[in-house]
């Protein structure tokens, strides 16, 4: 019976944690309270479980001990003393074994939680192993593993988040209008960071890092949830369920990368393009959106609804490019756009967009630019420019470009063409949906192509 | 992990009777819930059989037969698909649902992924 009741309670933990966190934060303000009543309602539950069994409605149990929990910490603080009265006289009505539905504020009480934990005051890597810890109740050697640190840093990282939040005097609050625009920006930042460590790093890697894409996208329709108005919010995941759909199409048993124009297609998750597609279709109806994460989005959404590889819409692909090389311009933006617009209008025009990155310093030693260069280049007819492009400096070389490329034209096609798309696709498939404004985490196997 | 959990029917539901507003609230409401821990991928309910089929194949034999059919509590009512850590959280919440909806029997099915056919 011992045994059962602790099982239980794992599993009601599990589900229930993240908002007995969020509600008590609500209720006492800060995050070091909360996190402090969320384990005595934890050990609480274990102590009573164990001796009277499971209630029968262990989430509502769950719910009004950690209430009382809190009314009774303010009391015995004796400080905010009509917060105490405001909180009792809230509470009146008797929580009951059979009630489960009196969270009406469920939605508010996780929105503060993630905008606490992704507060701005806080460092990129801080509010990442926040919202890890308390929205997606991974423990430490987890969040460690997702940053391939140690467990001690994770842990004094937290510490010293929570005293920088102290410090800032930061309370739980429902930002309003602008504020929450720019609050709620952050907080896609950090699901997408943390969707991405576990999309480049599943490259080479073992599985254990689509969890990461799990937790994010958990992490997506929770705040689709909470705020269903916000089209950058839809579009993020969107996105992240669009690219997800590839997992397992996009390495082989070897873990070495499979181009996205050659994936196996059967083998997308049908679930998750019908619901990307679906949520982009939401977007419409809400008047569309042009955020980089909803344009992003679309350029999934078209390789997604492409049943062959032949299929693929480029027209749509190059044209969305362009408004997000308008929206946030960057040297991988543009790379993209340059094999985006040679698939769909031909390789002069692709050579067109592509030329002027060899002299930015962002973009021209980039052997990635040089196999889209030189590929483009062999589809024009312009062999021996293109073996010139991987017969120059050796980090323009590509794995598989040699000298020799110049003189056989059609041979030049095939090696030159397998080995930018042995980059380009991979890179298209890993970055495509790259955010201008945060670089990929360059750690691990993930950085295989720098943009 | 995903699993899909299937609910059956009641009389009721195969009379075609509605649910009281009340029901349909709680169930609203539990639905939106699951929807803010971000768990639900998807669901809906399946109408009585009486406007379904059902093909049954035997030895090369194809029936089709058109509902509806008989055991009430043979028959899904409805079903949900979860995304959840484990099997012991899909019956966790597969039992809240029970207690909104009547039903007298839930199955919970962990769904194929990529992974299990390797």
């Amino acid at each position: 019976m011992t045994t059962s009741a602790q099982q239980t309670l794992d599993v009601v933990w599990r589900l229930e944690a993240p908002r007995i966190t969020a509600r008590l934060a609500r209720l006492v303000g800060d995050l070091d309270t909360a996190e402090e009543l969320t384990q005595d309602t934890f050990v609480a539950a274990l102590r009573r479980w164990t001796q009277d069994g499971v209630p029968n409605n262990p989430a509502a149990w769950l719910a009004s001990t950690s209430r009382f929990l809190a009314v009774d910490l303010i009391r015995r603080r004796d400080v905010e003393r009509s917060k105490y009265r405001q909180i009792a006289s809230s509470e009146t009505s008797v929580v009951d074994a059979g009630e489960l539905g009196n969270d009406v504020a469920l939605g508010d009480d996780l929105l503060g939680l993630i905008f606490m934990a992704c507060h701005p005051v806080l460092s990129p890597d801080a509010r990442s192993a926040l919202t890890l810890k308390y929205l997606c109740q991974l423990n430490n050697a987890e969040i460690a593993r997702a940053f391939f640190t140690s467990e001690s840093t994770i842990a004094q990282r937290i510490v010293r988040s929570k005293r920088t939040l102290s410090a800032a005097g930061v309370r739980f609050t429902l930002p309003e209008a602008q504020e929450r625009t720019v609050r709620l920006a952050s907080v896609l930042e950090v699901i997408y960071l943390l969707f991405n460590e576990g999309y480049t790093a599943t490259i080479g890697d073992a599985w254990i890092r689509a969890d990461l894409c799990q937790e994010a996208m958990r992490l997506g329709r929770i705040l689709v949830a909470v705020v269903p108005d916000d089209t950058e919010a839809i579009g993020l995941l969107a996105l992240m369920e669009l690219q997800a759909s590839r997992l397992h199409a996009r390495v082989t048993e070897n873990g070495e990368p499979i181009l996205l124009m050659e994936q196996d297609r059967t083998q997308w998750d049908r679930l998750l393009i019908r619901r990307g597609l679906d949520g982009l279709q939401q977007l419409t109806k809400l008047g569309g959106g042009t955020g980089p994460y909803t344009l992003q989005a679309g350029i999934a959404a078209c390789h997604a609804r492409a049943a062959r590889a032949a299929d693929t819409d480029w027209t749509s692909i190059a044209a969305l490019y362009d408004a997000l090389s308008q929206v946030t311009p960057s040297p991988v933006i543009e790379l993209n756009r340059a094999v985006a617009v040679g698939m769909a209008f031909g390789p002069a025009q692709g050579l067109a967009v592509a030329e002027p990155l060899r002299f930015k310093t962002a973009t021209k030693d980039n052997h990635l630019l040089a196999a889209v260069i030189g590929d483009l280049l062999c589809r024009n007819g312009q062999h021996e420019e293109a073996g010139a492009s991987f017969s120059g400096p050796p980090h323009w070389r590509s794995t598989a470009g040699n000298a020799r490329c110049c003189s056989n034209g059609p041979r030049a096609a095939r090696i030159i063409h397998r080995s930018r798309r042995e980059w380009t696709a991979h890179e298209l498939d890993a970055n495509e949906n790259h955010h201008g404004t945060t670089p990929p985490l360059d750690r691990g196997p993930s950085s295989i192509a720098i943009h | 992990m995903r699993f899909m959990v299937m609910h059956y029917s009641t009389e009721d539901n195969e009379a075609g009777v509605p649910p009281n507003p009340e029901q349909m609230a709680a169930v609203g409401e539990l639905m939106q819930e699951y929807a803010t821990s971000g768990v639900l991928l998807g669901g809906e309910g399946v109408q009585a059989s009486s406007k379904g089929a059902r093909i049954e194949f035997t030895d090369g034999d194809i029936r089709v037969i058109d509902g509806p059919f008989a055991e009430a509590k043979e028959l899904i009512a409805g079903f949900a698909i979860l995304e959840v850590s484990s099997r012991e959280e899909a019956i966790e919440l597969a039992k809240r649902f029970a207690s909104v909806v009547g039903t007298p029997r839930i199955d919970v099915r962990q769904v194929m992924e990529y992974s299990d056919l390797q």
